[in-house]
This record gives C-alpha cells, sequence and structure tokens, in this order.
C-alpha cells in the first residue's frame, strides 16, 4: 500500500484524481465523442469556477476571513459585462472580428476594474471592522450579500437578461462525430492564462513570496516588518477582479443569466476551495476541475443526482483527507 | 548605556491581566536573560514588546523611543527582530526563501550569509529545500540565521533550547556568543546552566511580574535565591 502511494506520488499523486474521474466516465459513458464533449465542457467549468475561487481560497488562507459575500462579486461581473456588451451590441453585430473582440475585452475588463473598486470598498469598509471574528464575519458578509443581491434587483430588474456574445465565440468545431464549443475552449484557454499568472505571481516574486508566508504564518511576516493589513487588501481586491471575471464568463457560457447567479456559483465554489484546500491556488484548480468534469459526467450519466453529486465528492474526499487535496502548508 | 527599557508593563490578552507589572532594562551588548516558571509571562513579556499583544502604554522604550502602540510591523523596522518560542518558519518555503524574505531589500549581504554558513553550515546544505523537511535543531537555526541576517539591535529569542539534542544546545550557545559580540539579546531559557553561560544581566519574572533583577554572575552563586525563584534544586 506505501509502495502503491509512494509510486502515486511520483506520477503526480492527487493531481491524477481529474484523469482517474475521466478514464471511469470513459467506460460508464460508453460513447467516445459524448465523453470528448463532456469532458471539455467540465474542463472548461473548472476554469471558469477557479476563477471565482481562487480569490476566496487566498483571503481565506491570509486572513481566516469567511467571505459570504463573496458570490456578490459573481453576479456583478456577470451584469456588468452583460450590460457592456448589450451597449456595444453594434461592434458585436458587425462583421469585423477587431470589433467583436473589442467589445468583448471591454466587457471582461469593466467586470474586472468593478471587481478591483468593489474588493477595495468591501474590504476597507465591511471586512476591516470585523477582522478576527467569524461569527460577525458572517453575519456581516451575509448581510452585504443580501444587499447586494437588492441592488442587482435594482438595477437590472429580476427577469432574466440576455448576454450577447461575439459570434467568433458562437458554434462549435466539428471534428469527426465530435462537437466542440468554442466558447468552451476560450473560457478553458483564459481559466488557464490566469492560472499560470497567478502561479508565477505567487511563486516567482517577492510579494507572491509574502503572500504564501502571510498564509503560512501572518504574525511572523509582521514580526519581519511587512504590513500583512496592505498585502492582505491587495489579496482581496485581486480575488474580487477575478471572481467578477470567472461571472462575466460563466454569463456568456449561459447567455441568460438572474441575479440568482451568485448564489448558485457559491455553493459549486465553497464546495471547490474546500475539496482543493484552502489557501493554495493549485489546490484550488485541482478542485475546480474535479467538480466541472463531476458535474458534466453525472449530469449526463444520472441526471437526478447532479445536484447531490459535489456534495457526495466533497464528503468523500474530506473523510479522506480533511484538510483538503492540496492544502498551503500552516 | 540601555537598549530597551521596559516600565511596569502591563497585558492583557482578552479578558485576563497577564502581566501586571514588568520592568527590566536591557544594556546596550551582550545577552540578558528572562527566566521565570512554566506560565510567568516570559512569552507575553516578549509578545508584548514586539507588539503582538497590546502592552500598557508608555511602557516600552527603545534607543530612547516609545514603542508602546506601534505596529509589530514598524517595530521590527525599529532593528529588532524575533525568534518565536515556535520558530515561525514558513515550511512551504525554502530555506532560501525564509531567509529572503527576512531581508529589508530581497538580496543578501553576501558577507552576512558566509558568516551564517559558518554559524550554521546545516543551512548552507539544505538551501534549496522546504523547511518543513528540516529536523527541529535545523529549523531553530534557521529561525536564529533569519534574525541575523541583517543587522539589528536586538533580537528577541523565546526558549531556543527546548527539545534540542545537547550537541545542538552546545553549538546554539556557540552561535550566541557570537552573536552577541555585535548584537544584543534578549533571551527567554528555562535550561538554567545554557542562561548562565551565556547572561551579563538577568531578570526573574513570577505571576506576570518582575520579581528580581540583577547580575547573572550573582544569580549564579546565589542558590538559595534560585530555589526560591525558579525551584531549582542546586
Ligand atoms: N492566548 C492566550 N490566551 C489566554 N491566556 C494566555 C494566552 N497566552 C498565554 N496566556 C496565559 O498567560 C500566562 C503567561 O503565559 P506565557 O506563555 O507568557 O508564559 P511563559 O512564561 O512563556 O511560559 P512557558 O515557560 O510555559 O513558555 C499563562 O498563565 C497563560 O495561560
Ligand atoms: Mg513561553
Amino acid at each position: 500500500m506505501d509502495k502503491l502511494s509512494e509510486t502515486l506520488g511520483r506520477y503526480g499523486g492527487v493531481n491524477l484524481l481529474p484523469v482517474v474521474l475521466a478514464a471511469i466516465a470513459f467506460v460508464l459513458i460508453g460513447a467516445p465523442s459524448s465523453w470528448v464533449t463532456l469532458t471539455i465542457a467540465g474542463l472548461s467549468m473548472g476554469m471558469m469556477v477557479f476563477l471565482m475561487a481562487s480569490g476566496l481560497s487566498l483571503v481565506f488562507g491570509l486572513m481566516d476571513v469567511m467571505n459570504f459575500g463573496h458570490s456578490a462579486f459573481i453576479s456583478f461581473g456577470a451584469f456588468v459585462a452583460a450590460s457592456v456588451l448589450a451597449a456595444l451590441g453594434g461592434w458585436l453585430d458587425s462583421d469585423s472580428v477587431l470589433l467583436a473582440s473589442a467589445a468583448l475585452g471591454l466587457a471582461l475588463l469593466a467586470a474586472i476594474t468593478f471587481g478591483l473598486a468593489a474588493g477595495l470598498f468591501f474590504e476597507t469598509v465591511i471586512i476591516r471592522p470585523v477582522y478576527r471574528d467569524h461569527l460577525r464575519q458572517i453575519l456581516i458578509t451575509m448581510g452585504a450579500l443580501i444587499v447586494s443581491e437588492q441592488i442587482i434587483l435594482a438595477v437590472w430588474g429580476g427577469t432574466p437578461v440576455t448576454v450577447p456574445r461575439p459570434s467568433f465565440l458562437d458554434g462549435a468545431w466539428i471534428i469527426g462525430d465530435v462537437s466542440i464549443e468554442i466558447y468552451r475552449v476560450f473560457a478553458f484557454g483564459l481559466g488557464a492564462v490566469v492560472f499560470t499568472g497567478l502561479y508565477l505571481l505567487l511563486n516567482r516574486s517577492r510579494i507572491g513570496l509574502l503572500i504564501r508566508a502571510g498564509v503560512e504564518n501572518r504574525e511572523m511576516v509582521e514580526s519581519l516588518g511587512f504590513k500583512i493589513n496592505r498585502l492582505f487588501i491587495g489579496v482581496f481586491m485581486l480575488g474580487s477582479a477575478l471572481a467578477a471575471l470567472g461571472g462575466a464568463m460563466w454569463a456568456g457560457y449561459e447567455t441568460l443569466i438572474t441575479p440568482a447567479l451568485g448564489g448558485e456559483m457559491m455553493i459549486v465554489v465553497f464546495i471547490v476551495v474546500i475539496i482543493g484546500g484552502l489557501g493554495s491556488i493549485e489546490g484550488t484548480l485541482l478542485g475546480a476541475i474535479i467538480v466541472g468534469l463531476t458535474a458534466n459526467y453525472i449530469g449526463y450519466l444520472a441526471p437526478k443526482l447532479a445536484l447531490a453529486s459535489n456534495m457526495i465528492l466533497m464528503m468523500a474526499i474530506l473523510m479522506w483527507r480533511p484538510s483538503g487535496l492540496r492544502p498551503a502548508v500552516k | 548605556m540601555t537598549l530597551l527599557s521596559v516600565k511596569d508593563m502591563k497585558t492583557n490578552i482578552g479578558q485576563y491581566s497577564v502581566l501586571h507589572g514588568i520592568s527590566f532594562d536591557v544594556p546596550e551588548g551582550g545577552v540578558f536573560v528572562l527566566l521565570g516558571r512554566n506560565g510567568a509571562g516570559k512569552t507575553t513579556t516578549l509578545r508584548s514588546i514586539m507588539g503582538l499583544w497590546q502592552p500598557s502604554a508608555n511602557s516600552v522604550s527603545f534607543q530612547g523611543q516609545d514603542l508602546s502602540g506601534m505596529g509589530t510591523a514598524d517595530i521590527a523596522r525599529k532593528g529588532i527582530a524575533y525568534v518565536p518560542e515556535n520558530m515561525g518558519i514558513f515550511g512551504g518555503l525554502t530555506v532560501e526563501e525564509n531567509l529572503i524574505l527576512a531581508t529589508a531589500k530581497g538580496t543578501f549581504d553576501q558577507k552576512r550569509l558566509q558568516r551564517i554558513y559558518d554559524l550554521f553550515p546545516a543551512i548552507e546544505k539544505f538551501w534549496t529545500k522546504q523547511a518543513w523537511s528540516l529536523s527541529g535543531g535545523q529549523k531553530q537555526m534557521l529561525a536564529v540565521a533569519r534574525a541575523i541576517i541583517e543587522p539589528r539591535a536586538l533580537i528577541l529569542i523565546d526558549e531556543p533550547t527546548k527539545g534540542l539534542a545537547p550537541s545542538i544546545v552546545a553549538a546554539m550557545g556557540e552561535a550566541f556568543r557570537e552573536i552577541s559580540q555585535s548584537t544584543t539579546i534578549l533571551l527567554v531559557e528555562q535550561n538554567f546552566n545554557f542562561a548562565r553561560s551565556l547572561g551579563r544581566d538577568m531578570a526573574v519574572i513570577e505571576d506576570g511580574r518582575v520579581v528580581h533583577t540583577g547580575s547573572m554572575a550573582g544569580f549564579a552563586a546565589d542558590t538559595e535565591l534560585q530555589g526560591h525563584l525558579l525551584g531549582l534544586s542546586a
């Protein structure tokens, strides 16, 4: 048994879980073309959920702050991007790929900018007074979440909003009898770029070194002469911006959004963060991919179990590894 | 000359009053030892100096400047390093990364680094290893190395010999003797023999108060006082 886990460890250990999952699904699904479609859908959903979840994981890891309001950034990101895309409808409808790309770029940028600003506001006004007090954090961030949802309702109304998207991302590539939705590939690619950027930031820069050290022991980082609060504002803003970006991408994926979007995704985001292990983006990515794949495979194999499947997955993983698959060292 | 002066320091942790009046003066140079039984308040004293707990107003002055009320990062930047009881090593970071974080600019002064290699060869040997994989003694060496990688005026060290093998304790003693040539050390220690061999001045804390302060030589000679204050049977 030890030998087995050692060999597994050499080939990637828990990182192999998505591969194992995909292999089992391949056998159960039987039809290779469906399997490819579902796997790509799962990977792209995983990447979008990663965007939404990475900030929450770092924020909790660095300051032990439980932010139940995190889903507000996801919702706002989705609606802000949808509004920008709607306003630039002319660009989207034109035949120019350049104009359509510009519209998409501006929409994502607007979501990110909104996330940064909202993150700054949220951290200084709502979170700052309740550092180190979990009960109040839960209450006040829940309160902020309700207020945010009401604001969205007031601004965008309760009826579903259609999200236009550039025509070059619509449709699918057909390879043999496999159909690959272009938007999913785009979402996966964008997520991969963000992950790489975050990974380099955390592992190759001094700020990243400070963040990793702070996740482990913030008192010691302070004792070495660094102000952890400043670092935390930066991380919080970054996390909010990524959540908003994730929301914007999700809006384009769903193409029809309601104010409930943030809340629905939040359950998935919490599961991902808990499965992956708090405070590490590698863990968050792993958790997100596993959850994305499971949701799609089960959705196909046993649609009635789709909702429960991720909860069951979380419980199974926590029984095996109580602090998640790849938590930050504490 | 007095480097650090603690005057009637009182510290509460939450609703508990833990320190009721700590006073002692640490002169510049050498090793000053804080002694006391378990739970006496030694760690709380160091943490209060460091600003990790909030001490009473005007109770800590360093180089003539009041530290009470300052944030921990600002206190550190005045030239005080802290080696906590649990060593505070960043296990997920490499030995090199642990040390680079302790430098102000993110680059090493090669002379100081060489001095650390000379004091603690294990640091050089395990340079690229993640710190969690080090032994207890090596972690302690890394914690001390982190405190001296930049020039500092004062180092607070909390029970550095706890749980270490005698040979490592001896090496640690040698290192402290060398370090104290250039940097003042405020040392909390339960190992009285170790403390006696290093200390110039000392204070004894009991139940949140300083109950004795004086020279180490005087205290070491007075076995009755030791028995009374530390419960040591000489
Ligand atoms: N976080 C805390 N919350 C409440 N009480 C605390 C806390 N930390 C310490 N105390 C109390 O303060 C008193 C002094 O503790 P402190 O850790 O300073 O003692 P110490 O002299 O360092 O002991 P030791 O030799 O065991 O390390 C103890 O009675 C302890 O129970
Ligand atoms: Mg102690």
